[in-house]
């Protein structure tokens, strides 16, 4: 029944000298949340961005090894990388709306792709909104400056920038970090809905919040991917002591 | 007591910084009033537009005010475009590198080159090379060279000012990169741009040693139309003010008109500069 949306294969990646992650074999299940844990440094932060080439932007990195996504090499030569970026979505850690209004935010990878018709932009804009579930909050308000929201709305709506180019995989970065609690539960509620519909894979500092949303965790360490499991199996019963000296908060 | 001490220190600190901000200030309102009150006397109607008559003794300074303007106009649009694409290369484009350092390098010291070599170079480049000749176009481009690094320098310092998460954003999203340039970094720059590129022009309006060898012309009343303009000499404020102060045979006599002439060109820059901040201010109430 578990179908694989993507997967990497001896994957290794360097910032100039430094190797940053080594010999990574994840398996990311469609419509599963995926959990990835560490301390500071440990690489799941410049995995997630391998997964829509995010870290070609910066100079001098190299990757090795194969991320595959629906049976293709992303890294092969001649992938259209702009391509993958709208099939795998990324949220960020800090939330960074453009200094646009509402709309333009959301309407923001329809535009550049060329949609110009307002019904249909007004159509996914809405669509997108309410699968961020922040539609209710602002459908007033929509040609406000995105920059008015507080900050929980302010992540959600670049949620929903996310979602309007439909993408079929989601990375969060954090995406709850810089928020309170109320808003940081919000979050939470939102990724079990949109699971339905989409792969996610989520970073998360916060232990608690990846054995409370996800099905599967993955746990990095020095660049190392050192467990990867259920969820319910990582928190309870990890098989290596590295594994449970973190997740019982003995490091990290 | 060591406290104390600590206190005096501050209080005298305080007061010699506050002294040097004034000194600053009381010169620039001397020369100010200076060039107000003695120019206030000459500046009428027919000051502004009519030529100058009676070797230069009577009459106005009309053509050296067109002339200043469209050596202007000329050194806008020739540096304005140039440094704004060389800023998005080196800043968005470039690999940043050792070559990327020594050119960076090579455009901060340019800024430091005395205006009377950039008149050189534009006198054997765009006079003599080029075949220009004496003319608008040769000291509008020599100009152009002059503010170049300027504009280079203040558009790279607006783009570096764009935050990089909208460039993630946007490329995340499945932006190229020229998109991501074009719609989400540029809209936020631009002012900055243009804010640098004003304080530059207005800079260069003021200067002489670029346009000495390049075209400006001692008296030269003739206006001709827009496109025949650009082929021919010309006065400019600053090279008149320079004439009638320094190189007339009735110096006194024509004081009054070097003071007004000062007065037209300082209000000219003053406007210029304005802008400049005002740019700057709608920038950051629209995005801030």
């Amino acid at each position: 029944m578990n179908t694989l949306k993507m997967y990497t294969k001896e994957l290794n990646f360097y910032y100039g000298n430094i190797q940053a992650l080594k010999n990574i074999d994840l398996n990311i299940e469609t419509n599963k949340v995926t959990a990835l844990i560490g301390p500071s440094g440990c690489g799941k932060s410049t995995f997630l961005r391998t997964l829509n080439r995010m870290n070609d932007i910066i100079p001098g990195i190299r990757v090795e090894g194969k991320i595959v996504l629906d049976g293709n090499d992303i890294y092969k030569k001649n992938t259209d990388v702009v391509d993958i970026r709208r099939r795998v979505g990324l949220v960020f850690q800090e939330s960074n709306p453009f200094p646009k209004s509402l709309f333009d935010n959301v309407a923001y990878g329809l535009r550049i792709n060329g949609e110009k018709n307002r019904v249909k932009l007004q159509e996914r804009v809405e669509e997108s909104l309410k699968s961020a579930a922040l539609w209710d909050e602002v459908k007033d308000r929509l040609d406000d400056s995105a920059l008015d929201l507080s900050g929980g709305q302010q992540q959600r709506l670049c949620i929903a920038r996310a979602l309007a180019v439909r993408p079929e995989v989601l990375l969060m970065d954090e995406p709850a970090s810089a928020l309170d609690p109320i808003a940081t539960q919000k979050i939470e509620e939102l990724i079990f809905q949109l699971k339905k519909n989409y792969t996610i894979v989520i970073v998360t500092h916060n232990m608690q919040q990846a054995a409370r949303i996800s099905d599967k965790t993955a746990f990095f360490y020095l660049g190392e991917l050192i467990e990867f499991g259920e969820t319910d199996q990582i928190f309870t019963n990890p098989r290596l002591q590295k594994t449970e000296d973190y997740v019982t908060g003995r490091f990290g | 007591m060591k406290y104390n001490l600590a206190k005096i220190k501050q209080f005298l600190g305080f007061y010699l910084l506050r002294f040097c901000a004034l000194i600053i200030i009381a010169i620039l309102a001397f020369i100010l009033w200076d060039i107000i009150s003695k120019g206030m006397q000459v500046i009428n109607w027919e000051f502004l537009t009519q030529k100058p008559r009676n070797g230069m003794t009577e009459g106005g300074i009309w053509p050296a005010i067109v002339g200043t303007f469209w050596v202007s106009v000329v050194s806008v649009v020739f540096s304005v475009p140039i440094g704004m694409f060389t800023a998005i290369y080196l800043n968005e484009y470039a690999r940043q590198g050792r070559l990327i350092r020594i050119i960076r390098m090579a455009i901060r010291n340019l800024s430091g080159v005395p205006s009377i070599v950039y008149g050189l170079f534009g006198f054997a480049l765009f006079t003599l090379m080029f075949n220009f000749g004496l003319s608008v176009i040769s000291s509008g481009l020599t100009l152009g060279l002059l503010t170049l690094p300027w504009t280079i320098t203040a558009s790279e310092e607006a783009l570096k000012t764009v935050p990089l998460a909208y460039r993630e954003a946007s490329q995340a999203l499945g932006a190229t990169k020229w998109q991501t340039i074009k719609t989400n970094v540029l809209p936020y720059a631009v002012p900055g741009m243009l804010t640098g590129s004003v304080l530059g022009l207005a800079r260069a309006a003021g200067e002489t040693a670029p346009i000495l060898f390049t075209g400006v012309a001692f008296f030269w009343p003739i206006l001709p139309g827009f496109p025949k303009l650009l082929t021919q000499q010309f006065m400019a404020l600053p090279y008149h003010l320079y004439i009638l102060a320094t190189q007339h045979h009735e110096i006194l006599k024509v004081r009054p008109l070097a003071y007004g002439t000062a007065l037209v060109l300082i209000t000219l820059i003053i406007l210029m500069n304005s802008a400049a901040v005002w740019i700057r201010y709608r920038f950051r109430k629209k995005y801030k």
